[in-house]
């Protein structure tokens, strides 16, 4: 057992640090926030110019063939700082779909603009009427010739305004089961019948729903074969297991940290002084310790050859609850953990608004749970 | 990084769990109550030498890794184990630290020893002068106290009776009078926290064993027993409780590694994960063996069933030192150490190291 990073690892960290210091500049924090995008042109530019944008990819595709866990030592700096790496991650994703099941034809067309910073993908997935039940989709794709004809509505398509493909889950079969009428598509967003509507959430996080009306795809852009897009889903969804995590919490433990030393409480003693807000301190400090281990040896299960399926949904539930748990604990230490007009204390109030939707985003908590109970402990199906 | 155990680790789990899975089975826990210790398995488990393996080579031990020490505390717990190897391993490298290697000598002979975790007070009413609720106080003939900036060891005579208790542990309140110095000033504090900081991380693996077993009767019985037509871990309101406490039991596991890990490296941030540990799997343990009593439903209650020995134990182990909030209290003195002096402000955050 060995809980330090190796060498390699420790290097690219150190790059990683080096690399925001130049990259996230207070500028491009300030139009992420303004505009609640986890995406920004440059620094996408920058993390594609150095490398960064898929390190863990074989050479032979543009990647740098890095260790899956030197990988997540370098992004779990980035997820650390916070910076905006939401459509690089979900490009990376769909990028990794393609790789693995795509044709020839669409490996050659999409994977150098993926890796090359030139196009962003995201991920059509639920629906108004489905949540975490994706395979309840509606939004049908009809054949008619070499292209399919689309209509419908996909929900939480997040940076759909600044994409140029959403990966889309549709109906090509009502008469079927429901996993089994199901069909991908990378979907061209720049074209008529397409409409992006703007979803604003309590973290200042900026979504949308996407409306398919009449739109068209060409079978060639049809990922994996017709009515088997569960199987592709569920290729997706393992790649999507295996990410740091714990950097949000370190991050708004350590704004609390900032505000403890320098604050008061409500009777005018130092905040750090008082009993109840150091023991809360060092519990979200504990927890925050723990959403880390989980989601390393999660990676580390992936490293070593295997699917981490139940260490992934262990390390994503613990990790969102906790970061419910800590960011409230935290921000409710003192009456100034509401404020939101200083940097001592927005980072704390802004961490409350960005938990919530962590145990709902990629699979609810009842989702991880289930699967856990499941796998883990060999429960019977409880959905 | 590395998550996993060697092949010696496994090795060495798996004799401890052989040995104790025939001698410290559920029928055995019982027979030790109320006092909470079981003489036989005390003699049977010197064939394992687990005090030994505890002290440092130059001390006439085996220097095992706090590591290895771990792992044998989780299969102690998982077992429910009635005998104080945990105490008597942090009392026995204390010594060590202090060059009382005579002192050890008969604790790797099979003798009992233990350390009070809380210093003893002096205006402190009818407590005044005495080590309180010492684990294992009950059975060792060589108690280690701490007051003010003084080590001391007391061989009580006659050995103090036993404090009947929720957790049936050998608890007993030791007269601290007397007894031999051992060592004064900042040195013998700092001797003393670090054993304490050993007996919480120990103790924290023993709640992980002990919070594993209690999960795998639920889950034994959640499958089996049906309700409303249907087994009862196929409800929501068991599975995902039951799911809540696999997570929490695996993140304490990975916690108890780190920081044992961490002891072994020498890293300053060493003793704040121990502490960090114990208070984390404190909780998991009382959730732990909450959800497993209520998921036997009425047979949960029944002393007859296992649920209860594991529910007990859970908290009796903890509340040795103090229940979670006082544990992370202590994590907090190790991470916010208090300003010298009015008016300089800097909190020392440890970063997550690597």
């Amino acid at each position: 057992m060995n809980f330090d990073f190796g060498p390699a690892s420790l290097e690219y960290k150190e790059q990683a640090r080096a690399f925001l210091a130049r990259e996230l500049t207070p500028d491009r924090v300030t139009e992420m926030d303004r505009t609640g995008v986890s995406y920004n042109p440059d620094f996408h530019r920058a993390l594609t110019e150095h490398g960064w944008l898929a390190p863990g990819w074989p050479v032979e595709y543009g990647g740098r063939g890095l260790d899956p866990m030197d990988v997540v030592a370098f992004q779990e700096e980035l997820a650390e700082a916070g910076a905006p790496t939401y459509a690089a991650s979900t490009t990376m994703m769909i990028a990794g779909v393609i790789r693995e099941i795509g044709t020839e034809q669409q490996k050659s067309q999409i994977l150098p603009r993926a890796l090359g910073g030139e196009i962003i993908i995201v991920l059509g997935f639920t629906e108004p009427g489905c949540g975490s039940d994706v395979a309840a989709a509606t939004t049908r794709a009809v054949r008619d010739g070499d292209e399919w004809v689309v209509n419908g509505q996909k929900m939480f398509t997040t940076n759909a305004q600044v994409a140029d493909y959403v990966f889309l889950l549709a109906r090509t079969d009502t008469d079927a089961p429901k996993h089994k009428g199901l069909t991908t598509f990378l979907v061209p967003l720049h074209q008529p019948g397409v409409t992006i509507t703007p979803i604003r959430t309590i973290s200042g996080e900026r979504t949308n729903a996407t409306f398919y009306d009449d739109v068209r795809v060409a079978d060639a852009w049809r990922i994996g074969e017709v009515n088997r897009g569960w199987d592709t889903m569920s290729v997706a969804l393992t790649l999507e297991r295996t990410s740091a995590t714990g950097g949000e919490h370190r991050r708004v433990l350590a704004a609390a940290e900032r505000w403890a030393a320098a604050g008061a409480a409500a009777d005018g003693r130092p905040l750090i002084e008082d009993e109840t807000v150091r023991a809360r301190l060092a519990r979200a400090a504990t927890e925050a310790r723990v959403a880390r281990l989980l989601g390393l040896r999660s990676v580390w299960v992936y490293a070593n050859g295997g699917l981490p399926g139940v260490e992934g949904s262990m390390a994503k539930l613990f990790a969102s609850e906790a970061l419910v748990r800590l960011t409230d604990d935290l921000a409710l230490m003192a009456p100034d953990g509401l404020r939101s007009d200083d940097p001592l204390h927005a980072d704390v109030e802004h961490g409350i608004r960005r938990a919530q939707a962590t145990t709902i985003y990629g699979g609810t908590s009842e989702v991880q749970r289930s699967i856990i109970a499941q796998r883990a402990l060999g429960l019977p199906r409880s959905f | 990084m590395d998550f996993a155990l060697s092949s010696d680790q496994q090795l060495l789990v798996g004799s401890f769990d052989a040995l104790l899975g025939k001698q410290s089975r559920p029928e055995e826990v019982r027979a030790a109550e109320p006092i909470g210790f079981d003489a036989a398995l005390w003699q049977s488990l010197r064939r394992l030498e687990p005090v030994a393996m505890a002290v440092p080579e130059d001390s006439g031990g085996w220097g095992a890794s706090m590591l290895d020490l771990c792992l044998i505390g989780e299969s102690l717990g998982r077992h429910c184990a009635p005998v104080p190897v945990i105490e008597t391993q942090v009392t026995a490298r204390l010594l060590a630290r202090l060059g009382r290697d005579t002192v050890v000598e008969p604790l790797l002979a099979g003798g009992v020893a233990t350390t009070a975790p809380h210093p003893v007070l002096r205006r402190h009413g009818a407590a005044a002068g005495i080590a309180r609720l010492v684990p294992a106080g009950a059975v060792a003939g060589l108690v280690l106290v701490r007051e003010g900036a003084q080590l001391r060891a007391l061989r009580p005579d006659p050995v103090p009776v036993p404090v009947p208790n929720l957790a049936s542990l050998p608890l007993a309140d030791v007269p601290a009078d007397g007894g031999e110095v051992l060592l004064t000033g900042p040195g013998a504090l700092e001797a003393f926290e670090t054993a304490v900081d050993e007996w919480l991380l120990l103790t924290a693996s023993a709640l992980v064993g002990l919070s594993a077993s209690a999960l795998a009767l639920a889950v034994g019985y959640a499958g089996e027993r049906t309700a409303f037509g249907k087994p009862i871990g196929a409800f929501q309101g068991i599975a995902h409780r039951l799911a809540d406490v696999a997570t929490g039991i695996d993140g304490a596991r990975v916690l108890v590694h780190e920081a044992a890990w961490s002891a072994d490296e020498g890293l300053a941030a060493a003793a704040e994960r121990a502490c960090m540990a114990f208070a984390f799997a404190s909780d998991v343990a009382r959730q732990a063996t909450y959800w497993a009593m209520h998921t036997l439903g009425g047979y949960g209650v029944m002393l007859e069933h296992d649920a209860q020995l594991y529910f007990r134990r859970a908290r009796g182990w903890a509340a040795v030192y103090g229940d979670a909030e006082a544990a992370y209290r202590r994590v907090a003195a190790r991470r916010y150490p208090r300003r010298q002096a009015p008016g300089l402000t800097s909190v020392t955050t440890n970063k997550v190291t690597s």
